[in-house]
């Protein structure tokens, strides 16, 4: 694929990704967002967040089964897009529900297991953040940061039980989201125990892609 | 602004229903900034008004607290039967047949019977009564509704001293509640709430028709609903189809769906936190900030506490 077109596939993800926000910012510029704003953007809010990190999970295998090994260069952008959704969701509750009283916040968190599950889910992605850039992954070396972005699991079991825990009766969504999860868990679970079958004769595993 | 008439004119004397309803169509004629005291009315928004009431008699319950638009009350809506999500009711409830309209009240009554929606409408002179509701999701609202206490409709047919609870059941029919469905909204249908019978009988409990002067549309639970103030939002059941009186607790849907987080009695109680909510405080509609302190009883402690009086109120939530 030519640099040029990769550029440009690049600003086209960015602003899909970033559409949402500025979705959420022109129904907040015209005071749109229901007469329980708070509510509003603290679900469209996760439901992006859920949303991107399903995708982050899904450009792995869609990689392989697509034959379209140029979609990794795609990956950090849409998991740093998921954090900062998650973030924003996060920041809603600390700020809208909670006005920053941590007292209450930090009794909060462990008291409501649906809280617990989020905050679980939002923590496992911290260190992702922070070592997503090149430099990171060469000081960790390619195996060992790879390791460590398994966290991503986590935090996708985690988000999903977030949101089975949070919905009052309709578990319509949840369900949707839990299911694509673990297919996409069990696609991870497959190509092991195929890799593990198979006698060594494959080369050394590749290093993760980089942009 | 509504304009009140005094209380000396009886329901009777007022324009027949069947000529007053003529009005909705005079009335979408005018434009819609001739309908004062309300906010924002669109075109859209004037489709989902009911027909005006007659004029409503002022109730001393009533709080002087500032009253949300009708555009919060009519498209932000808990009605499972139109759907799970808030903004489904008002696009998937408009075509709700309420007329004809029964309620059937029986049970462990003198006199059984089936009002029809112009009987209850004419049992006694409609009042507007503005109350706090106060859902527990942690958001309230003021809503100028209008209705009569519902012991009015009760004493009619007399329960017997072996009533000692109200069983309400919701209209439940899939061809128009297509979404009404276990499988989809996670509860069981039709709804059905209950009161024991002297919550029922208190004044405070409404039996309600309509709202900001209007009859109710019908994503807020036309053509007749409850509206039990110092309780959680979910006790007050819409488009009412039966009252039974009971001699035991009845069965109620969120109590039967997670008992963990709603009880039977589920009176507003800021030390009373189950699992999913932080009831301390509460969001005061359309405020994005959860903080202001809930009330017990939500607000209503000086009329209803005697209610409870010697119950542990952290067991009987």
């Amino acid at each position: 694929m030519a640099m040029a077109k990769i550029r440009w596939t690049k600003v086209v993800v960015f602003l899909l990704c970033l559409g949402p926000f500025l979705w959420l910012g022109w129904r907040f510029w015209n005071q749109d967002l229901t007469a329980n704003p708070t509510e509003f953007i603290q679900h469209f809010l996760g439901d992006w967040a859920i949303r991107l990190i399903v995708v982050t999970l899904a450009v792995t295998p869609l990689r392989k089964l697509l034959h379209l090994p140029a979609l990794i260069r795609f990956r950090r952008m849409i998991g740093l897009f998921a954090f900062f959704y998650a973030c924003l969701h996060f920041l809603t509750y600390l700020w809208l529900d909670k006005l920053f009283d941590f007292g209450e916040i930090l009794k909060d968190i462990p008291k409501r297991p649906f809280i617990t599950a989020g905050f679980a889910a939002l923590v496992l992605m911290i260190p992702l953040a922070l070592t997503s850039t090149a430099g990171w992954i060469r000081r960790l070396g390619g195996r060992r940061w790879q390791m460590l972005h398994r966290l991503i699991y986590g935090t996708a079991v985690a988000a999903v039980v977030h949101y089975y825990w949070l919905v009052k009766s309709d578990i319509r969504l949840p369900l949707l989201y839990g299911t694509l999860v673990a297919v996409l868990l069990a696609y991870r679970v497959g190509t092991w125990l195929v890799a593990r079958a198979r006698p060594r004769t494959s080369p050394k595993r590749a290093q993760p892609a980089i942009s | 602004m509504l304009i009140k008439k005094p209380e000396d004119i009886r329901y009777s004397e007022v324009t027949p229903k069947s000529i007053y309803l003529n009005r909705r169509r005079f009335l979408a004629g005018i434009p819609a900034a001739f309908l004062a005291g309300r906010e924002l009315l669109s075109p859209s928004a004037r489709a989902l008004a009911g027909s005006k009431l007659p004029a409503l008699v002022k109730s001393p319950l009533s709080t002087t607290e500032a009253q949300n638009s009708y555009n919060d009350v009519t498209r932000y809506n808990n009605f499972y039967e139109f759907g799970t999500q808030k903004d489904q009711p008002a696009k998937y409830a408009q075509k709700f047949k309420t007329d004809p309209w029964t309620v059937s009240v029986e049970g462990e009554v003198a006199k059984p019977r089936k009002f029809t929606m112009d009987e209850i409408l004419k049992l006694s002179p409609i009042e507007e009564r503005i109350y706090r509701h106060r859902c527990v999701e942690a958001w309230s609202i003021v809503v100028p509704w209008a209705g009569y206490s519902l012991s009015t409709l009760l004493k009619q047919v007399e329960p017997t001293s072996k009533a000692k609870y109200v069983a309400f059941e919701s209209y439940w029919d899939l061809k128009q509640m297509p979404m009404a469905r276990p499988e989809i909204a996670g509860i069981k249908f039709p709804y059905v709430e209950g009161l024991r019978l002297d919550e029922a009988m208190h004044p405070l409990a409404l039996l309600c028709v309509g709202m900001y002067g209007e009859t109710l549309p019908p994503q807020d639970g036309a053509p007749v609903r409850m509206v039990v103030p110092w309780k959680y939002g979910f006790k007050s059941i819409k488009s009412i189809v039966k009252i039974k009186l009971v001699a035991s607790e009845p069965p109620t849907t969120w109590k039967m769906s997670v008992p963990e987080w709603y009880g039977f009695y589920s009176n507003v109680n800021p030390n009373v936190n189950p699992v999913r909510w932080n009831q301390k405080t509460e969001r005061r509609l359309p405020s994005f900030f959860q903080n202001h302190p809930t009330q017990i009883f939500n607000g209503y402690g000086d009329q209803v506490a005697s209610l409870y009086a010697g119950m542990d109120l952290k067991k009987l939530y």
